[in-house]
Order: structure tokens, then sequence, then C-alpha cells
């Protein structure tokens, strides 16, 4: 009998073994970005650019070439890659300690620039690679390393809702917020990956996918478990959707 | 564009840039160089480069980094506070072997210091411009027409040896006019980038440009690797120019601004009948020990000329490999020292007054 291949690794992706821990959801995020490299057909002019974080070894993941960024910085990497080969379809792939803390700055200027760039910030509310200490966006009372009584905000302060800020930008062409916990969001996470690579083709501006994802290890759960807690917890805090869809620049034209 | 023309050195070290080839400035103002960053963004639109005014320092250097990373020439420039912020991404373009060009317009510090000349910043290019183990190359001019020459050496052999490259100048040199000759089209040669980051095209192998290695004994033999190169830069390298040396007992020791009095110094000291001379260091990294190999025989004593607390005493030392004294002069904080100040530690070594 002759055998039919009906599910295979995309061809983005090389052939070294993830790192990461079980149930983590990074292992989905970087297959929907390699779906989409393929489908584009873009791999050969892609240049990634790694984060300091759980996903500082995806340089080894992506079969496009790679650059590892210091922490936060990825957004500046990948503006100066842009800039000298605007013809190269330029990523950045952040947690959201390196892009929501020490990377504000960065992230902020980059997409108020309208940097012709993609960026898929994965934020499960936690430090992941150094133990699970409080992010920028751990949650009201969430229990991490460094927030062993919960996060109290009148001490640690408020969680930052990166999609909504960015989205009051003009140089944002697209800042979307999805999640993998479900099939439904993960399909939809694909196709706002899409997206937000189609509109650098296109040079329509600084796009943002926000990924809810899980971190089951340091979270102290199973990934059953994990996956709960980010719909009953993450996503109220955290609204799916979509935030801003344009080309940048286009709020001026209407005024 | 062979005739003389009169250019601060801030413009020269931005003309000379572009006349290397570098299409990519990414800046941050700062005093004393902000007529460097100011030339970038008139020219370079007009020869279709990019100048990106950053949000940081930091945001500016890792510009550079992606920049350089796909294998263009680029370029950012700053002053020493501003040095400070680039030197993350200079650790991490030395631990990626990417070459780019620094340029660091001293003024005076710790802290936010001041905004008068300096070299204050001497360790900091030669000894620690960040974290790990690592050098970057350290061109100090002494003239506007040098800043333009090692503009242009500064960016060929950072390509040659795949390193970060630095213009260690003062923001006396920075401000000041001189005439100068701008060569045209200064890049000797293009060297092929098959290390960068451009996309494969499907034809290659993806690369990687990266400095995280978790397992020691990879990081440890890819540091050694490197050292390897850097002993090739410290054999080939070295550069100095001297100035009535031959028959000299009392060497002055003087790079950048600290040179141009020093020089004057050694005059009037020769006029006092003192045999001194002026040894000036190009290279501050690789430091010219070799132009010390007859002078630490035959001289008697060295002094060290400088616009810092003596930070490059050591280096001299180590050169002379203590078998002469080695004395220092010279101001701080912004304050540049007279050439009578110099003649004045002339007269106290030399004795003879």
């Amino acid at each position: 009998m002759e055998e039919k291949i009906v599910f295979s690794k995309p061809k983005a992706l090389t052939d070294i073994p993830f790192h990461y821990c079980s149930g983590c959801t990074h292992g989905i995020i970087h297959r929907l970005v390699a779906e989409v490299i393929d489908e584009l057909g873009c791999e050969g002019r892609t240049v990634g650019v790694s984060p300091v974080g759980c996903a500082v070894m995806n340089y080894d993941y992506f079969g496009c070439d790679m650059i590892e960024a210091a922490h936060g910085r990825a957004p500046a990497v990948a503006t100066g890659i842009k800039r000298a080969k605007p013809e190269n379809v330029v990523f950045t792939y952040q947690g959201d300690g390196d892009l929501a803390a020490i990377g504000t700055a960065e992230t902020v200027h980059a997409a108020t620039r309208g940097e012709n760039i993609t960026i898929i910030f994965v934020n499960n509310t936690i430090y992941g690679m150094t133990g699970g200490q409080m992010a920028p966006t751990s949650l009201p009372n969430q229990v991490t390393q460094t927030t062993p009584y919960g996060r109290d905000v009148n001490i640690a302060g408020y969680p930052v809702r990166i999609c909504e800020m960015l989205s009051t930008l003009d140089g944002v062409a697209l800042a979307q917020r999805t999640a993998v916990d479900c099939v439904k969001h993960v399909n939809e996470t694909k196709k706002a990956i899409k997206k937000a690579f189609q509109n650098q083709i296109d040079k329509k501006g600084f796009s943002i996918v926000e990924v809810l994802s899980t971190c089951p290890t340091n979270w102290g759960m199973n990934p059953i478990q994990a996956v709960e807690w980010l719909q009953k917890n993450m996503i109220p805090y955290y609204p799916l959707g979509v935030y801003k869809d344009g080309v940048k620049g286009d709020r001026l034209k209407n005024e | 564009m062979n005739n003389k023309v009169l250019m601060k050195g801030n413009e020269a070290l931005a003309e000379a840039a572009i006349q290397a080839g570098c299409r990519y400035f990414f800046g941050y103002p700062i005093t004393p160089q902000t007529e460097l960053a100011a030339y970038m963004a008139k020219k370079m639109p007009k020869v279709n480069g990019v100048y990106l005014q950053a949000e940081s320092e930091i945001a500016a250097a890792n510009m550079v980094l992606g920049a350089a990373g796909t294998g263009v020439r680029a370029m950012t420039s700053s002053s020493s506070p501003g040095i400070s912020l680039k030197s993350e991404a200079i650790s991490y373009m030395a631990g990626c072997d990417i070459p780019a060009l620094i340029v660091n317009v001293q003024r005076g510090g710790p802290g936010l210091g001041g905004i008068q000349p300096s070299q204050a910043d001497y360790w900091q290019a030669t000894k620690a411009t960040g974290h790990g183990d690592f050098q970057i190359l350290v061109f100090a001019p002494a003239t506007v027409q040098e800043m333009i020459d090692l503009v242009g050496l500064a960016f060929d052999k950072g390509d040659e040896y795949r390193i970060p490259a630095m213009i260690l100048a003062d923001g006396m040199l920075g401000q000041m006019m001189e005439p100068v000759t701008i060569p045209e089209h200064t890049t000797q040669h293009l060297v092929e980038k098959s290390w960068a980051c451009c996309g494969h095209q499907n034809k290659r192998k993806h690369n990687v440009l990266n400095s995280l290695f978790l397992t020691p004994s990879e990081l440890e033999k890819l540091i050694i690797e490197r050292y390897k190169r850097y002993d090739i830069i410290k054999e080939k390298e070295q550069r100095w120019e001297e100035y009535r040396l031959d028959d000299a007992d009392i060497v002055l020791v003087a790079y950048g601004a600290s040179a141009r009095v020093s020089h004057t110094a050694v005059d009037i000291a020769r006029e006092k009948g003192y045999k001194v001379g002026l040894l000036r260091p190009v290279t501050l990294w690789p430091y010219p020990t070799k132009a010390f190999t007859t002078l630490k025989e035959t001289a008697r004593a060295f002094i060290s000329v400088e616009m810092s607390m003596g930070q490059m005493v050591d280096d001299v030392r180590l050169a002379v490999e203590c078998k002469k004294p080695v004395h220092f002069v010279g101001r701080t904080g912004g304050k540049i020292p007279t050439p009578m100040e110099v003649v004045d530690k002339i007269v106290e070594v030399g004795g003879m007054d």
C-alpha cells in the first residue's frame, strides 16, 4: 500500500528537537510561525531575531537566518536589519519580560516609527527561563517566586496590556491578541501571524501578535490545569481580539 | 574632492564614513558629538543611506548590530555617557564577531561629568567596552585629517578581522576645524561576508549570529579562537608615530589631543636643551608595544601625558617592562594640559634646571 503523508514538520523548522517543558505552548507558536513562513514562501529572505528568555535558543529551531539579540533589544536589532535590507522579511519572537519590561522602549519606539517588522509576543505572565519570577504581565494576586504572597498591585504595580497600549500609536498596522489554549484559538493565532507577516510584505507597518501562552512548570500546574488557568484568569484580563488593523498612519489620513 | 576643505572634526568623521561606504548610521544626540549625527542626517538621504535617530544609545547600538549583522557597513557615534549605554551591544557584537564602527568623542566623567574634552574613557575603550573576554580595535586620531584617514581604516580592519572598531576622539578634536583632504571612496577592499544574516535564499544552511553558548567547553573554545585572532591583530596592526625620538632620553607618550600639546612641549623643551621626543600611539588597542622595543633600552624615562588621571600609565609601564620610570602629567575633568605644564614635568624628570 502506498503511504500518504498527511502531517509533517514545516520546512521552516530545523530538525533540532525543542527544549521546551512538557505542556509549554512555545512549541505550538513556533510551529505556527514556521507554517506561515512556508505558506508565504519567504524562508529564503527571512531573518528572525531571537529573544532572551525561554525562546532564546530558537535560532536553532527556525531554518531562516537568525540573530540573537540582547534582552529586550530585539525590536532595535530588527530595525537595523530591516533598514539595511528592506527586501528581507524580519520578525522578532519575544516573551513578556523581554518585550514588556526591559525592552519596553525598543518595543514602543519601533511601533511608533512604524518599523515594517513583525513581532510575535508570547505572554505567559511569568519569567520562565530564570525560574518563575514576576513578569510585567503577571496578574494581580498571581503568586510567583518574587511575589510569593501574590502580586500586590500597591507594591508591584499593575500588569501591562501591550496590545491596548500599542494600538494608540500611529505606526502600528496590526495589534492583535490571541491565545493557543484550544484549536479554535490556535487557528485564529495562525491567521493573525500570517496577517502580521503579510502586512510586512505589503509594507503596511508595524505588526504585533500577542499570544497568550502557558507555563505549567513555573505556574506549578499540569498542562491541562495550565490551559484552564489561562482561560479563567488571563483571557478576562487580556481580552482576545484585534486592537488595531489597518495601515500605519491611517488615522491621520482620516482626521 | 581632493582639494583642501576646512572641516570640523565631527563632520569629517561623518564624511569619511560615507566615503568608506557606510550607509547606515544610528545615533542619539549627545554633546560634544552632535555635529556628526547632524551631518549624517543631512547627507545620508542624498546618498541613499539611512540616518535614524534611535530612542536611546542602547537602541542605536543594537540597531547597528542588526544592520551590520546583515553584512553592511554600519556605525554609531556618541560621547562618554552614551558609550556606557552602547557597551551592551558592543559586547554582543564582539561575541557574535560582527564588525561595526563606534565613535566616541570623549567628554569628562564619571557620571554626567562635563561636556569639555577628556580622555578618561581610555580604560573603557581598551580594557572593558562591555562585559566578557573581548577586545575591540581602538584608533586614536590626533588631527582632523587623521580622523578621516582612520575611519576608513577602522572599517577595513573591522571587516578583515570581524571585530568592532572604535574611533576614540575627544571633544577638542570633534569641535576643532582644520583643512583636510577627503579621499573619495576610501574603501580599500570589501571582504566577502559569508556569515551575514540577510536571507539564505534557499542556497545555503541558515546563518546564525549568536553569543550564547551554554556549554562551557564550547564557549571557552570560541573565546580562545577569538584570542588567536587578537594575537594576529597585535602582531600586525600596531600603529604609532614618532617625533624627535632619535636621541631622546625622555620620551613623552601621548595620543589624540594630548599628543598635540606634547608635540609643542617637545619643541619648547628641545630649545631648552632637553633631549625629549614624542611617541604617539595611533592604535590604543592593539597597544603599540613594538614602538618601545628600543626606547625602553635607550631612553632614561617616560612621561605619559593625558587628559585623565593617568589611565594609560600602566600600559606604558608594561610596554617598557618596568625597565625605566614612567611618570605622568595631565589634567582631567575637561581641562587640557598646557604645553608649559608638560615642559615643567620634563624639567622635573630631566633634572637639568
